[in-house]
């Protein structure tokens, strides 16, 4: 079953996940701002150690196991059923290795601008927040680190942000609260409702998932609930607009952890408590998330095409971006789901990667305005050509990284929502116009006075690049090994659904000539 | 040595990436040099590649090279993997061959060139992404090379990129193709959910075995037609070709004549037998967007001052007639002409390329003439791919384009029609070229100050390294008919070689007038161009008559026009209208309900204690929430 199988290890590697950067914020809040190298030396230390757990659990996870694996079990509040559950199978695993090496790039790579300090214990914060919502395997559990995660995310944008700031933090902060409130009713109400079948009250997600079933009504109205919480965290449109001015105001370091891995929260949480625990709700929601998802991929594309702040129109291609995933979730077939937790990962790469340059630039030029920026290329060819790499892996050139992902997610709801896919596919032609537009005017051209000093590509910075790059183009190249670890998780999870609703994944014959 | 084919595309990839590290210590020429020995090398091993098939009886010419398993996930199963027949081997051969050709040609063309070493980056990348579309297994690996190409084509076009021109260009082929791309993955999808595979063989085979029911078929066809519209400039897709001239003319001839633009021919090609139990109206709409792009093209042709443009033009009214031919069953006729049209395209490119380098960057023919006295081999060459396009026996463009418009005949005589009205026009405008630049009296003078030369302004002969090709490429358009001719099966060359592949899909006419009386309509087709070039020289040569040029052919038929200013104006203000509904409807929602919100709990404006107090507002309406719920529905649940 699922809770026992993956390797027995002595050492809790997933609580480690959490802990270290936990430990790691509280030694950074307590050492003194006037030894800054030890400020920078420790955050940097936890993260990196926190990196490396996250690449041996990589290494150590049995590709073929389906299951839950280095789960970690202990009773915290007993009477009320809510334990330290953390597990970690193929649709957490590289959403666990992303958070795990992008901290630390971020702390090493992007300096803030003042107080390194009390920046530094709050992205530490923030890593443990996302760890555990990535890790935890109890409703309580999980919605703790998904609250958790809003304060120091609240308190980057709101410190260490642009000009609107204050207004971007506090509309973030609520928008999502306001969500949440929804997920916290229904997890009480799942535990409580459960308890009429189970005897007792549990949070376990498992036991909750596998042994509980809930009146139709019922599980609809609860996965509504959580549904919500999620929808705003993704987002899903019409419910996006906080994260166009969250982008935006955040710092640099802010925008690609918030692209990187917390609009992932959003839909791992589809899938993780949504399917997995509402499957029939699941099912029945389908039109509706499909129609948002394609909405969102067709609206966000031409809302950033008419965008006039670069960052801006990055933020909005997230949204179509993520209209994706979110279509991928709610097709329900092995490929459409594998290609939509790949994407999820896909897009932290890219998107975080086209965050980092567009804050390169701000660093050069003090504006995100297209209309202030122009013929970069011709005084800074390298840095063009690592635009130009992250543009083309963000447009879905075959050959990279967002393709793949893409490329599954299309071919596999094809079958279960092919006009849905008809439609969004358009998308991949609007991905091209307002990426190339923007570039068009920011790179090409003869550059004006204001940008002719435009500075080319540091050492540091292409090293930073360099990562994001190697792994676009390792991924597109051979996405293999990301695909056989993800697949079995996501094909039991669709067994799960198909077990607890009339829904059955059609087949796909093959034709003789290649067996 | 088939199993050493995975070599063609891996060694200008070798190329791309020695050039991507080391390009600038090599510098002017040596990364040139370096580069141009890629496809060299290539185009020997696909020679190797070639005579192996050739000593292999017909149904052995079938070879798979799998080299990983790229896209593996439940039932789907996509290979990197490489399909070697003798399709993509005779496309593989004029890939590399004129690549390498046009490789050294821009070695002296682009000498001097401050990104010199960066262009040839994207020429090797280019050839490599065009070797991975035609000898991709499946339609992914061919995907893969589309884009590929499409990204070169872009980076290519937009090579001078300080020129706005240039630039948008660039951003326009690429979108544009991506509207066909489109297309091409949507046909991937119908294949999968259908036959349960991308690969060819797959495909094809349930084609043949009668596993694809005609519906899906010309679903399959029509959607990978739209993608061959884009990427081989078809109605109504065309558009973005007359402006990829904006790229350096090496480019032109290689990407924009010679090879990219016909993937679309090729892709059709490689699927004939889904296009043979489609619905009728699938082939005869593709013969009919052809013939139609292949007259609509021409007559434009006819009043293009810019000696590139001509040229561009010319190539979407052949590609026109490539499509005629796919669409009438003739896949053999389609790729002769595909690699004739390679041979005499290429050769007119470069040596129009030639005489852009000898005058100076002049492009408008108004301001050329006489030039065969001082471009001599220039001039020669040219006129050799002018009779050759023309359809001037024994010239190969004379014979690939007469087997087009046979099969045309026995299938459709209305598009037979088009077809030879198409081909008078293209000898009118192509004399009218030869005409304007090589002969009648030098205009140069009179602008030689635009130049910068102060009086002293003589247009110069190209280098070796430039004019070799075109030799080459002389050559090659005049015998390249011999491929296949008309005389008996024996001289029925190509049709043998390629049999294995489009015997299924390939029309037979064997019992038709048409092909009853195929000397008749040879020799039709001679009196048609030579009526061409005579009404030509009439007009340009000896003035007898005024030429017809009128603005709205010089203006495209304001097809472009009318498509900018829609795109420019109701298309842009509707983007506008939706960005607005977003900051205004939509978020204007949120901000409201927030204004709401602050003001009932009283919120002071300090942030810090009112995120606080919401958050205290918003936890008390869920616990609220939570006690209706146990009321109203926990009870009875």
């Amino acid at each position: 079953m699922i809770a026992a199988s993956g390797a027995a290890v002595s050492f809790p590697a997933l609580s480690l996940l959490i802990i270290l950067p936990i430990i790691g914020s509280v030694l950074v809040a307590l050492l003194s701002e006037r030894r800054a190298e030890y400020v920078k030396l420790a955050a940097l230390l936890t993260s990196v150690a926190t990196g490396a757990i996250s690449l041996w659990v990589l290494a150590a996870f049995e590709t073929h196991d389906a299951g839950f694996q280095f789960v970690s079990r202990h009773p915290w509040i007993e009477p009320w059923g809510i334990s330290w559950h953390l597990g970690i199978d193929g649709i957490s695993l590289f959403l666990v290795v992303l958070t795990g090496v992008l901290f630390p790039l971020v702390i090493a790579g992007i300096d803030p601008h003042h107080d390194e300090k009390r920046y530094l214990a709050w992205l530490l914060l923030l890593e443990a927040g996302v760890m555990g919502s990535f890790l935890s395997l109890d409703l309580v559990l999980f919605f703790l680190f998904f609250e958790i995660v809003l304060v120091p995310m609240y308190f980057l944008i709101g410190g260490w942000g642009y000009d609107n700031r204050i207004y971007a933090a506090t509309k973030f902060f609520l928008y999502t609260m306001f969500g949440s409130a929804f997920m916290l009713v229904g997890i009480v109400a799942t535990a409580l409702l459960a308890r009429n079948d189970l005897g007792y009250v549990t949070f376990d997600l498992v036991t909750l998932a596998e042994k509980s079933s809930f009146a139709t009504d019922t599980a609809r109205w609860l996965f509504m609930s959580f549904a919500i919480a999620f929808a705003v965290k993704v987002p899903v449109f019409p419910l996006h607009t906080w994260l166009p001015d969250a982008h935006t105001q955040a710092p640099t370091g802010g925008s690609v952890i918030l692209a990187g891995v917390l609009l992932k929260m959003g839909t791992y949480g589809f899938l993780r408590f949504g399917l997995y625990l509402f499957p029939e709700a699941a099912v029945w929601a389908r039109p509706l998330f499909l129609t948002l998802a394609t909405i969102g991929i067709i609206y966000g594309a031409i809302a950033a095409t008419m965008q006039t702040d670069l960052k801006r129109l990055v933020a909005y291609s997230s949204v179509a971006h993520l209209g994706f995933i979110v279509l991928g979730t709610f097709a329900f077939t092995d490929q459409a789901l594998t290609g939509g937790v790949m994407q999820m990962v896909n897009h932290g790469v890219s998107t975080g990667a086209l965050f980092l340059l567009v804050g390169m630039i701000y660093e050069r030029r003090h504006t995100r305005v297209i209309a202030e920026l122009r013929g970069l290329q011709q005084v800074a060819p390298i840095f063009a050509a690592a635009f130009m790499v992250v543009m083309l892996s963000s447009i879905g050139v075959p050959g990279l990284n967002g393709f793949v992902g893409e490329f599954l997610i299309l071919i596999g709801s094809f079958s279960t929502a092919r006009w849905w896919v008809v439609i969004a596919a358009t998308g991949v032609i609007l991905a091209a116009l307002y990426l190339l537009w923007a570039y068009q005017r920011v790179f090409h051209g003869e550059p004006d006075e204001a940008n002719s000093s435009f500075a080319e590509l540091k050492p540091r910075e292409g090293a930073l690049l360099a990562v994001f790059i190697a792994a676009i183009v390792f991924t597109g190249l051979y996405p293999k090994p990301m695909l056989e670890r993800i697949e079995p998780s996501v094909k039991k999870l669709i067994e799960h659904v198909e077990e607890r609703s009339d829904y059955t994944q059609p087949e796909i014959e093959h034709s003789e000539g290649e067996g | 040595m088939v199993e050493l084919a995975w070599l063609i595309p891996a060694l200008p990839l070798v190329g791309f990436l020695t050039i991507l590290l080391f390009g600038r210590r090599l510098g002017d020429p040596k990364a040139g040099l370096f580069a141009a020995l890629m496809p060299a090398a290539s185009f020997l091993v696909t020679a190797f590649v070639y005579f192996d098939l050739l000593s292999r009886e017909a149904e052995e010419r079938h070879h798979v090279i799998t080299l990983f398993s790229w896209v593996p996930v439940g039932s789907l199963h996509i290979d990197m993997a490489f399909l070697v027949d003798p399709l993509s081997v005779t496309m593989a051969l004029f890939i590399t061959g004129i690549g390498s050709l046009i490789h050294f040609y821009a070695v002296g063309y682009m000498h001097g060139d401050p990104k010199f070493s960066k262009f040839f980056l994207y020429l090797n990348l280019f050839v490599f992404s065009m070797l991975m579309l035609v000898l991709g297994e499946n339609l992914l690996v061919t995907f893969l090379g589309w884009e590929g190409v499409g990204a070169c084509s872009y980076f290519l076009i937009s090579f001078w990129h300080t020129r706005d021109s240039a630039a948008t260009a660039g951003k326009k082929a690429f979108v544009t193709n991506r509207v066909g791309d489109w297309g091409v993955m949507i046909a991937m999808f119908l294949a999968f959910t259908t036959v349960g595979t991308v690969s060819y063989s797959g495909i094809n085979e349930a084609a043949e075995m009668g596993h694809l029911a005609p519906v899906t078929a010309t679903a399959i066809a029509m959607m990978l037609f739209i993608g061959a519209c884009g990427k081989s400039a078809q109605l109504p897709l065309y558009l973005w070709l007359p402006d990829a001239m904006e790229g350096p003319t090496p480019v032109s001839a290689l990407i924009h004549a010679a090879t990219m633009v016909t993937s679309g021919v090729f892709l059709m090609t490689r699927v004939n037998p889904v296009l043979k139990v489609s619905y009728d109206w699938a082939p005869t709409t593709i013969a009919t967007i052809g013939a139609i792009t292949a007259l609509f093209a021409a007559t434009i042709a006819v009043a293009q001052n810019d000696i590139k443009k001509v040229l561009a033009y010319s190539t979407v009214s052949q590609l026109g007639f490539m499509f005629l031919a796919v669409g009438s069953g003739a896949y053999v006729a389609a790729i002769f002409h595909m690699v004739t049209h390679a041979f005499f395209k290429a050769l007119l490119f470069l040596g129009s390329g030639s005489v852009i380098h000898g005058m100076h960057h002049e492009q408008d023919m108004r301001r050329m003439g006489a030039l065969r006295k001082v471009m001599p081999i220039t001039a020669f060459t040219f006129i050799i791919g002018w009779l050759a396009i023309a359809g001037v026996p024994p010239f190969a463009g004379f014979w690939s384009k007469d087997e087009i418009l046979l099969f045309a005949f026995a299938n459709n005589r209305a598009l037979y029609v088009i077809g030879v009205v198409t081909a008078l026009l293209t000898a009118y405008y192509m004399t009218r070229q030869v005409i304007m630049v090589f002969y009648g009296e030098a205009r140069w003078n009179d602008h030689s100050d635009d130049h910068g030369a102060h009086g002293d302004f003589k247009p110069h002969e190209s280098p070796k390294i430039m004019l070799l090709p075109l030799v080459v490429l002389a050559v090659l358009s005049a015998v390249g008919g011999v491929m296949q001719l008309p005389f008996s099966k024996s001289t029925h060359f190509l049709e043998h070689w390629l049999e294995p592949v489009i015997e299924f899909g390939e029309a037979d006419i064997k019992k038709t007038w048409a092909y009853d009386n195929k000397w008749l309509l040879l020799g039709l087709a001679v009196v048609v161009a030579l009526v061409g070039i005579m009404a030509s020289i009439a007009v340009y040569s000896k003035k007898k008559a005024k030429a017809i040029e009128p603005p709205i052919l010089a203006d495209a038929w304001r097809y472009d026009s009318a498509v900018s200013s829609f795109v420019g104006g109701p298309g842009k203000a509707a983007f506008h209208a939706l960005a607005l509904f977003d900051a205004k409807v939509v978020d204007g929602a949120v901000n409201g309900a927030g204004n709401v919100t602050r003001s009932t709990s009283g919120v002071v404006r300090k942030v810090q204690t009112g995120f606080v107090r919401s958050y205290a507002v918003i936890l008390s309406i869920g616990v609220l929430l939570v006690l209706a719920w146990f009321l109203f529905r926990g009870v009875s649940a």
